[in-house]
Protein backbone atom coordinates (compact mmCIF):
# COMPACT_ATOMS: atom_id res chain seq x y z
CA UNK A 1 0.00 0.00 0.00
CA UNK A 2 2.77 2.37 0.98
CA UNK A 3 4.38 1.63 -2.34
CA UNK A 4 1.19 2.48 -4.17
CA UNK A 5 0.94 5.85 -2.48
CA UNK A 6 4.58 6.48 -3.29
CA UNK A 7 3.98 5.61 -6.90
CA UNK A 8 0.97 7.85 -7.05
CA UNK A 9 2.94 10.70 -5.54
CA UNK A 10 5.72 10.08 -8.02
CA UNK A 11 3.18 10.24 -10.83
CA UNK A 12 1.86 13.55 -9.65
CA UNK A 13 5.25 15.16 -9.29
CA UNK A 14 6.67 13.57 -12.39
CA UNK A 15 4.21 15.43 -14.56
CA UNK A 16 5.97 18.72 -14.16
CA UNK A 17 9.62 18.72 -13.27
CA UNK A 18 10.75 15.18 -12.58
CA UNK A 19 10.53 14.18 -16.22
CA UNK A 20 13.60 16.13 -17.15
CA UNK A 21 15.53 16.20 -13.90
CA UNK A 22 14.61 12.68 -12.73
CA UNK A 23 14.09 13.03 -9.02
CA UNK A 24 15.83 10.14 -7.26
CA UNK A 25 12.68 8.30 -6.40
CA UNK A 26 10.87 8.40 -9.72
CA UNK A 27 9.70 4.84 -10.29
CA UNK A 28 11.29 3.29 -13.41
CA UNK A 29 8.03 2.85 -15.30
CA UNK A 30 7.01 6.43 -14.58
CA UNK A 31 10.42 7.60 -15.73
CA UNK A 32 10.15 5.75 -19.06
CA UNK A 33 6.60 6.96 -19.58
CA UNK A 34 7.45 10.59 -18.87
CA UNK A 35 10.55 10.73 -21.02
CA UNK A 36 8.78 8.98 -23.92
CA UNK A 37 5.77 11.25 -23.80
CA UNK A 38 7.80 14.40 -23.41
CA UNK A 39 10.15 13.59 -26.28
CA UNK A 40 7.38 12.49 -28.63
CA UNK A 41 5.40 15.60 -27.90
CA UNK A 42 8.35 17.81 -28.79
CA UNK A 43 9.03 15.81 -31.96
CA UNK A 44 5.42 16.07 -33.08
CA UNK A 45 5.32 19.82 -32.55
CA UNK A 46 8.72 20.74 -33.92
CA UNK A 47 8.61 21.53 -37.63
CA UNK A 48 12.41 21.49 -37.99
CA UNK A 49 12.72 17.97 -36.61
CA UNK A 50 9.94 16.76 -38.86
CA UNK A 51 11.63 18.32 -41.85
CA UNK A 52 14.66 16.16 -41.07
CA UNK A 53 16.87 18.52 -39.08
CA UNK A 54 19.33 15.94 -37.76
CA UNK A 55 21.19 18.37 -35.52
CA UNK A 56 18.09 19.42 -33.69
CA UNK A 57 16.95 15.83 -33.19
CA UNK A 58 20.37 14.93 -31.80
CA UNK A 59 20.22 17.86 -29.41
CA UNK A 60 16.80 16.79 -28.19
CA UNK A 61 18.00 13.24 -27.52
CA UNK A 62 21.15 14.57 -25.81
CA UNK A 63 19.15 16.79 -23.50
CA UNK A 64 16.14 14.64 -22.66
CA UNK A 65 17.04 11.00 -23.18
CA UNK A 66 20.78 10.67 -22.53
CA UNK A 67 20.77 11.58 -18.84
CA UNK A 68 18.75 8.43 -18.19
CA UNK A 69 21.17 6.02 -19.87
CA UNK A 70 24.21 4.36 -18.36
CA UNK A 71 26.56 4.17 -21.34
CA UNK A 72 29.50 2.80 -19.45
CA UNK A 73 27.42 -0.18 -18.37
CA UNK A 74 26.07 -0.64 -21.91
CA UNK A 75 29.59 -0.60 -23.31
CA UNK A 76 30.82 -3.14 -20.77
CA UNK A 77 27.90 -5.46 -21.46
CA UNK A 78 28.42 -5.21 -25.23
CA UNK A 79 32.10 -6.00 -24.80
CA UNK A 80 31.35 -9.04 -22.67
CA UNK A 81 34.38 -11.21 -21.96
CA UNK A 82 36.45 -9.38 -24.56
CA UNK A 83 36.27 -6.28 -22.38
CA UNK A 84 38.61 -7.67 -19.75
CA UNK A 85 41.67 -6.79 -21.81
CA UNK A 86 40.65 -3.12 -22.09
CA UNK A 87 42.36 -0.42 -20.02
CA UNK A 88 40.36 2.24 -18.17
CA UNK A 89 41.45 4.81 -20.74
CA UNK A 90 40.28 2.61 -23.63
CA UNK A 91 36.96 1.98 -21.92
CA UNK A 92 36.39 5.69 -21.55
CA UNK A 93 37.06 6.47 -25.21
CA UNK A 94 35.05 3.44 -26.28
CA UNK A 95 31.96 4.31 -24.28
CA UNK A 96 32.09 7.87 -25.65
CA UNK A 97 32.16 6.63 -29.25
CA UNK A 98 29.54 3.97 -28.60
CA UNK A 99 27.35 6.64 -27.02
CA UNK A 100 27.54 8.79 -30.18
CA UNK A 101 26.60 5.80 -32.32
CA UNK A 102 23.62 4.93 -30.14
CA UNK A 103 22.40 8.52 -29.93
CA UNK A 104 22.41 8.75 -33.72
CA UNK A 105 20.60 5.44 -34.08
CA UNK A 106 18.02 6.42 -31.48
CA UNK A 107 17.45 9.78 -33.17
CA UNK A 108 16.99 8.08 -36.51
CA UNK A 109 14.46 5.65 -35.05
CA UNK A 110 12.64 8.52 -33.40
CA UNK A 111 12.27 10.38 -36.69
CA UNK A 112 11.20 7.28 -38.61
CA UNK A 113 8.59 6.12 -36.12
CA UNK A 114 7.40 9.43 -34.69
CA UNK A 115 3.80 9.08 -35.87
CA UNK A 116 3.19 5.77 -34.13
CA UNK A 117 1.31 5.54 -30.91
CA UNK A 118 3.10 4.09 -27.90
CA UNK A 119 1.32 2.25 -25.13
CA UNK A 120 2.71 1.22 -21.75
CA UNK A 121 2.13 -2.24 -20.40
CA UNK A 122 1.19 -2.92 -16.78
CA UNK A 123 4.25 -2.79 -14.55
CA UNK A 124 4.97 -4.59 -11.32
CA UNK A 125 8.00 -4.44 -9.08
CA UNK A 126 8.95 -5.02 -5.48
CA UNK A 127 10.30 -2.09 -3.48
CA UNK A 128 13.62 -3.90 -3.14
CA UNK A 129 14.13 -4.58 -6.86
CA UNK A 130 17.24 -3.03 -8.39
CA UNK A 131 16.94 -4.43 -11.92
CA UNK A 132 13.66 -4.16 -13.83
CA UNK A 133 12.11 -4.34 -17.28
CA UNK A 134 9.61 -1.71 -18.38
CA UNK A 135 7.55 -2.92 -21.33
CA UNK A 136 6.08 -0.66 -23.98
CA UNK A 137 4.50 -1.27 -27.36
CA UNK A 138 4.56 0.70 -30.59
CA UNK A 139 1.20 0.39 -32.33
CA UNK A 140 1.44 -0.10 -36.06
CA UNK A 141 -1.31 0.28 -38.61
CA UNK A 142 -1.93 -3.03 -40.30
CA UNK A 143 0.61 -4.96 -38.30
CA UNK A 144 1.37 -6.57 -35.03
CA UNK A 145 2.53 -4.02 -32.44
CA UNK A 146 6.30 -3.79 -31.96
CA UNK A 147 7.56 -4.60 -28.47
CA UNK A 148 9.94 -2.01 -27.06
CA UNK A 149 11.32 -2.89 -23.64
CA UNK A 150 13.67 -0.91 -21.44
CA UNK A 151 15.96 -2.53 -18.88
CA UNK A 152 16.79 -0.31 -15.96
CA UNK A 153 19.14 -0.63 -13.03
CA UNK A 154 18.95 1.27 -9.80
CA UNK A 155 22.05 3.31 -9.08
CA UNK A 156 22.77 5.35 -5.97
CA UNK A 157 20.63 8.24 -7.10
CA UNK A 158 18.27 7.10 -9.82
CA UNK A 159 17.20 4.48 -12.32
CA UNK A 160 19.28 4.22 -15.48
CA UNK A 161 18.61 2.33 -18.70
CA UNK A 162 21.30 -0.24 -19.53
CA UNK A 163 19.65 -2.09 -22.41
CA UNK A 164 16.80 -1.72 -24.90
CA UNK A 165 15.00 -4.62 -26.52
CA UNK A 166 13.15 -4.10 -29.80
CA UNK A 167 10.92 -7.02 -30.86
CA UNK A 168 12.93 -9.25 -28.59
CA UNK A 169 16.25 -8.07 -30.03
CA UNK A 170 18.51 -6.80 -27.27
CA UNK A 171 20.70 -3.92 -28.36
CA UNK A 172 23.57 -4.94 -26.10
CA UNK A 173 23.48 -8.59 -27.16
CA UNK A 174 23.31 -7.61 -30.81
CA UNK A 175 26.54 -5.64 -30.60
CA UNK A 176 28.39 -8.51 -28.92
CA UNK A 177 29.53 -10.41 -32.00
CA UNK A 178 30.26 -7.24 -33.93
CA UNK A 179 32.46 -5.98 -31.11
CA UNK A 180 34.14 -9.36 -30.69
CA UNK A 181 34.77 -9.52 -34.44
CA UNK A 182 36.46 -6.10 -34.47
CA UNK A 183 38.52 -6.92 -31.39
CA UNK A 184 39.72 -10.20 -32.89
CA UNK A 185 40.79 -8.35 -36.02
CA UNK A 186 42.46 -5.31 -34.45
CA UNK A 187 42.26 -5.39 -30.67
CA UNK A 188 40.37 -2.88 -28.53
CA UNK A 189 42.03 -0.05 -30.44
CA UNK A 190 40.77 -1.54 -33.70
CA UNK A 191 37.22 -1.45 -32.38
CA UNK A 192 37.68 2.16 -31.25
CA UNK A 193 38.96 3.08 -34.72
CA UNK A 194 35.98 1.42 -36.43
CA UNK A 195 33.54 3.28 -34.20
CA UNK A 196 35.35 6.57 -34.76
CA UNK A 197 35.31 6.10 -38.52
CA UNK A 198 31.62 5.24 -38.51
CA UNK A 199 30.80 8.29 -36.39
CA UNK A 200 32.93 10.57 -38.54
CA UNK A 201 31.32 9.34 -41.75
CA UNK A 202 27.87 9.95 -40.31
CA UNK A 203 28.89 13.45 -39.20
CA UNK A 204 30.04 14.48 -42.64
CA UNK A 205 26.99 13.04 -44.36
CA UNK A 206 24.61 14.83 -42.00
CA UNK A 207 26.47 18.11 -42.46
CA UNK A 208 26.34 17.76 -46.23
CA UNK A 209 22.55 17.61 -46.06
CA UNK B 1 14.65 0.80 -79.80
CA UNK B 2 13.28 1.52 -76.37
CA UNK B 3 13.03 -2.20 -75.85
CA UNK B 4 16.68 -2.63 -76.79
CA UNK B 5 17.76 0.03 -74.35
CA UNK B 6 15.79 -1.52 -71.57
CA UNK B 7 17.37 -4.85 -72.31
CA UNK B 8 20.91 -3.52 -72.24
CA UNK B 9 20.18 -1.78 -68.99
CA UNK B 10 18.85 -4.93 -67.42
CA UNK B 11 21.83 -6.83 -68.71
CA UNK B 12 24.18 -4.23 -67.25
CA UNK B 13 22.52 -4.39 -63.87
CA UNK B 14 22.56 -8.14 -63.92
CA UNK B 15 26.22 -8.11 -64.77
CA UNK B 16 27.05 -5.80 -61.88
CA UNK B 17 24.98 -7.96 -59.57
CA UNK B 18 26.88 -11.06 -60.66
CA UNK B 19 30.16 -9.23 -60.24
CA UNK B 20 29.18 -8.21 -56.75
CA UNK B 21 28.35 -11.78 -55.85
CA UNK B 22 31.69 -12.96 -57.13
CA UNK B 23 33.45 -10.25 -55.14
CA UNK B 24 31.47 -11.00 -52.03
CA UNK B 25 32.33 -14.66 -52.48
CA UNK B 26 36.03 -13.84 -52.58
CA UNK B 27 35.84 -11.64 -49.50
CA UNK B 28 33.53 -14.03 -47.74
CA UNK B 29 35.81 -16.97 -48.28
CA UNK B 30 38.40 -15.54 -45.94
CA UNK B 31 36.07 -13.90 -43.47
CA UNK B 32 34.92 -17.01 -41.63
CA UNK B 33 35.28 -16.19 -37.97
CA UNK B 34 34.42 -19.54 -36.45
CA UNK B 35 31.11 -18.52 -34.90
CA UNK B 36 29.46 -21.81 -33.89
CA UNK B 37 26.02 -20.55 -34.91
CA UNK B 38 27.27 -19.66 -38.37
CA UNK B 39 29.54 -22.46 -39.66
CA UNK B 40 29.04 -21.56 -43.32
CA UNK B 41 29.70 -17.86 -42.89
CA UNK B 42 31.70 -17.58 -46.12
CA UNK B 43 28.81 -18.86 -48.22
CA UNK B 44 26.29 -16.85 -46.21
CA UNK B 45 28.18 -13.62 -46.68
CA UNK B 46 28.30 -14.19 -50.42
CA UNK B 47 24.58 -14.90 -50.55
CA UNK B 48 23.89 -11.90 -48.33
CA UNK B 49 25.87 -9.71 -50.75
CA UNK B 50 23.88 -11.11 -53.66
CA UNK B 51 20.58 -10.40 -51.88
CA UNK B 52 21.67 -6.88 -51.02
CA UNK B 53 22.56 -6.26 -54.66
CA UNK B 54 19.21 -7.58 -55.93
CA UNK B 55 17.45 -5.53 -53.30
CA UNK B 56 19.34 -2.37 -54.22
CA UNK B 57 18.69 -2.57 -57.96
CA UNK B 58 15.22 -4.15 -58.10
CA UNK B 59 13.20 -4.71 -54.93
CA UNK B 60 13.96 -1.60 -52.89
CA UNK B 61 13.41 0.94 -55.70
CA UNK B 62 10.06 -0.67 -56.53
CA UNK B 63 9.07 -0.69 -52.84
CA UNK B 64 10.05 2.98 -52.53
CA UNK B 65 7.97 3.90 -55.57
CA UNK B 66 5.07 1.87 -54.24
CA UNK B 67 5.35 3.56 -50.85
CA UNK B 68 5.54 7.00 -52.51
CA UNK B 69 2.64 6.54 -54.92
CA UNK B 70 0.03 4.80 -52.81
CA UNK B 71 -1.91 6.77 -50.21
CA UNK B 72 -1.41 5.30 -46.78
CA UNK B 73 -4.98 3.94 -46.32
CA UNK B 74 -4.50 1.90 -49.51
CA UNK B 75 -1.14 0.64 -48.26
CA UNK B 76 -2.69 -0.38 -44.98
CA UNK B 77 -5.47 -2.13 -46.90
CA UNK B 78 -2.94 -4.21 -48.84
CA UNK B 79 -1.03 -5.13 -45.67
CA UNK B 80 -4.32 -6.05 -43.96
CA UNK B 81 -5.47 -8.15 -46.92
CA UNK B 82 -2.37 -10.36 -46.89
CA UNK B 83 -2.32 -10.34 -43.10
CA UNK B 84 -5.83 -11.74 -43.10
CA UNK B 85 -4.86 -14.60 -45.42
CA UNK B 86 -1.86 -15.31 -43.19
CA UNK B 87 -4.02 -15.43 -40.05
CA UNK B 88 -5.48 -18.75 -41.22
CA UNK B 89 -2.21 -20.68 -40.87
CA UNK B 90 -1.15 -18.61 -37.88
CA UNK B 91 -4.22 -20.17 -36.25
CA UNK B 92 -3.22 -23.66 -37.43
CA UNK B 93 0.27 -23.17 -36.01
CA UNK B 94 -1.08 -21.94 -32.70
CA UNK B 95 -3.16 -25.11 -32.55
CA UNK B 96 -0.10 -27.26 -33.34
CA UNK B 97 1.76 -25.42 -30.57
CA UNK B 98 -0.91 -26.33 -28.05
CA UNK B 99 -2.49 -22.89 -27.75
CA UNK B 100 -6.12 -23.58 -28.71
CA UNK B 101 -7.46 -20.32 -27.27
CA UNK B 102 -5.07 -18.32 -29.45
CA UNK B 103 -5.98 -20.48 -32.44
CA UNK B 104 -9.67 -19.76 -31.89
CA UNK B 105 -8.88 -16.06 -31.68
CA UNK B 106 -6.93 -16.24 -34.98
CA UNK B 107 -9.76 -18.01 -36.79
CA UNK B 108 -12.19 -15.50 -35.29
CA UNK B 109 -10.04 -12.77 -36.80
CA UNK B 110 -10.25 -14.37 -40.25
CA UNK B 111 -14.03 -14.66 -39.96
CA UNK B 112 -14.59 -11.09 -38.78
CA UNK B 113 -12.05 -9.45 -41.08
CA UNK B 114 -13.16 -11.42 -44.18
CA UNK B 115 -16.76 -10.34 -43.69
CA UNK B 116 -17.15 -7.09 -41.77
CA UNK B 117 -13.61 -6.13 -42.77
CA UNK B 118 -14.52 -6.55 -46.48
CA UNK B 119 -12.26 -9.40 -47.66
CA UNK B 120 -9.65 -8.49 -45.09
CA UNK B 121 -9.01 -4.96 -46.35
CA UNK B 122 -9.86 -3.57 -42.92
CA UNK B 123 -8.60 -5.04 -39.68
CA UNK B 124 -11.68 -4.64 -37.50
CA UNK B 125 -10.76 -7.61 -35.30
CA UNK B 126 -7.84 -5.86 -33.55
CA UNK B 127 -9.89 -2.95 -32.19
CA UNK B 128 -12.53 -5.54 -31.24
CA UNK B 129 -9.97 -7.13 -28.94
CA UNK B 130 -8.66 -10.03 -31.03
CA UNK B 131 -4.94 -9.38 -31.09
CA UNK B 132 -2.88 -10.33 -34.16
CA UNK B 133 -0.29 -13.05 -33.60
CA UNK B 134 2.81 -14.04 -35.47
CA UNK B 135 3.38 -17.75 -36.01
CA UNK B 136 4.83 -20.03 -38.67
CA UNK B 137 5.99 -23.64 -38.98
CA UNK B 138 9.57 -22.72 -38.04
CA UNK B 139 8.29 -21.43 -34.68
CA UNK B 140 6.13 -24.52 -34.26
CA UNK B 141 9.18 -26.75 -34.71
CA UNK B 142 11.03 -24.56 -32.22
CA UNK B 143 8.20 -24.91 -29.75
CA UNK B 144 8.39 -28.68 -30.18
CA UNK B 145 12.03 -28.51 -29.14
CA UNK B 146 13.75 -28.68 -32.53
CA UNK B 147 17.05 -26.76 -32.37
CA UNK B 148 18.01 -24.01 -34.78
CA UNK B 149 20.78 -25.76 -36.67
CA UNK B 150 23.15 -23.59 -38.68
CA UNK B 151 22.32 -20.08 -39.81
CA UNK B 152 21.69 -19.96 -43.57
CA UNK B 153 21.13 -17.05 -45.92
CA UNK B 154 18.81 -18.18 -48.71
CA UNK B 155 18.75 -16.48 -52.14
CA UNK B 156 16.15 -13.64 -52.21
CA UNK B 157 14.32 -15.14 -49.20
CA UNK B 158 17.06 -14.00 -46.81
CA UNK B 159 18.09 -15.14 -43.32
CA UNK B 160 16.86 -18.48 -41.98
CA UNK B 161 18.22 -21.32 -39.89
CA UNK B 162 18.13 -24.94 -41.02
CA UNK B 163 15.02 -25.42 -38.85
CA UNK B 164 13.37 -22.29 -40.17
CA UNK B 165 14.17 -23.29 -43.75
CA UNK B 166 12.20 -26.51 -43.24
CA UNK B 167 9.43 -24.45 -41.68
CA UNK B 168 9.54 -21.99 -44.55
CA UNK B 169 9.15 -24.77 -47.13
CA UNK B 170 6.04 -25.95 -45.31
CA UNK B 171 4.75 -22.38 -45.05
CA UNK B 172 5.07 -22.01 -48.81
CA UNK B 173 3.49 -25.38 -49.53
CA UNK B 174 0.29 -24.47 -47.70
CA UNK B 175 0.36 -20.74 -48.47
CA UNK B 176 -3.10 -19.86 -49.92
CA UNK B 177 -1.57 -17.18 -52.15
CA UNK B 178 1.02 -19.53 -53.64
CA UNK B 179 -1.77 -22.03 -54.29
CA UNK B 180 -3.95 -19.78 -56.45
CA UNK B 181 -4.60 -21.75 -59.67
CA UNK B 182 -4.66 -18.86 -62.11
CA UNK B 183 -0.93 -18.39 -62.61
CA UNK B 184 -0.86 -14.70 -63.68
CA UNK B 185 -3.08 -13.77 -60.70
CA UNK B 186 -0.92 -15.84 -58.38
CA UNK B 187 2.30 -14.22 -59.60
CA UNK B 188 0.84 -10.72 -59.36
CA UNK B 189 -0.30 -11.37 -55.81
CA UNK B 190 3.04 -12.86 -54.77
CA UNK B 191 4.86 -9.85 -56.23
CA UNK B 192 2.49 -7.40 -54.56
CA UNK B 193 2.93 -9.11 -51.21
CA UNK B 194 6.71 -9.08 -51.54
CA UNK B 195 6.77 -5.38 -52.40
CA UNK B 196 4.29 -4.50 -49.67
CA UNK B 197 6.35 -6.38 -47.07
CA UNK B 198 9.53 -4.73 -48.29
CA UNK B 199 7.91 -1.28 -48.16
CA UNK B 200 6.92 -1.89 -44.54
CA UNK B 201 10.59 -2.49 -43.76
CA UNK B 202 11.87 0.73 -45.32
CA UNK B 203 12.01 2.71 -42.04
CA UNK B 204 13.85 -0.11 -40.24
CA UNK B 205 16.39 -0.11 -43.08
CA UNK B 206 17.63 3.35 -42.24
CA UNK B 207 17.95 2.54 -38.56
CA UNK B 208 20.02 -0.60 -39.28
CA UNK B 209 22.22 1.38 -41.65
CA UNK B 210 22.91 3.83 -38.82
CA UNK B 211 23.41 1.22 -36.11
CA UNK B 212 25.46 -1.56 -37.69
CA UNK B 213 29.25 -1.79 -37.67
CA UNK B 214 29.03 -4.80 -39.96
CA UNK B 215 25.57 -5.16 -41.46
CA UNK B 216 25.89 -8.89 -42.07
CA UNK B 217 26.69 -9.64 -38.42
CA UNK B 218 24.09 -7.20 -37.17
CA UNK B 219 21.32 -8.71 -39.31
CA UNK B 220 22.34 -12.27 -38.45
CA UNK B 221 22.35 -11.72 -34.70
CA UNK B 222 19.15 -9.72 -34.90
CA UNK B 223 17.45 -12.53 -36.82
CA UNK B 224 18.56 -15.18 -34.33
CA UNK B 225 17.45 -13.11 -31.33
CA UNK B 226 14.13 -12.28 -32.97
CA UNK B 227 13.32 -15.90 -33.79
CA UNK B 228 14.17 -16.99 -30.26
CA UNK B 229 11.86 -14.33 -28.91
CA UNK B 230 9.08 -15.42 -31.29
CA UNK B 231 9.33 -19.07 -30.29
CA UNK B 232 8.74 -17.92 -26.69
CA UNK B 233 5.97 -15.54 -27.83
CA UNK B 234 7.90 -12.52 -26.63
CA UNK B 235 8.73 -13.93 -23.19
CA UNK B 236 12.09 -15.56 -23.79
CA UNK B 237 14.24 -15.97 -20.69
CA UNK B 238 16.92 -13.33 -20.84
CA UNK B 239 20.33 -14.55 -21.90
CA UNK B 240 22.98 -13.94 -19.25
CA UNK B 241 24.82 -10.72 -20.07
CA UNK B 242 27.80 -10.66 -17.72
Amino acid sequence: MKYLIGLLAACLFAGSSAASSAAPDTAPDVLVMNVTNEVLEIVRKDKDIQAGNTKKTLELVEAKVLPHFNFQRMTQLSLGREGRQATQEQLKVLSGEFRDLLVRTYSKALTEFRDQEISFKPFKMAATDTDVRVRTEIKQTGGKPVQLDYYLERNAKSWKVYDIEVSGISLVTNYRSSFAQEIRAGGIDGLIRTLQEKNKAADTSSKAK
Amino acid sequence: MAYDMKQTQTAKRLRSAVLLVALAGLLGGCATSGNPKDPIEGFNRAMYGFNEAVDAVVIKPVAQGYDYVLPSPVRTGVTNFFGNIADLFIGVNNLLQGKPDQAVSDLGRVLINSTIGILGLFDVATPAGLEKHEEDFGQTFGRWGVGNGAYVVLPIVGPRTVRDTAGFLLDVTVDPVANVNHVPTRNAMLALRLIDTRADLLPADKVIEEAALDKYTYVRDGYLQRRRSLVYDGNAPREALD
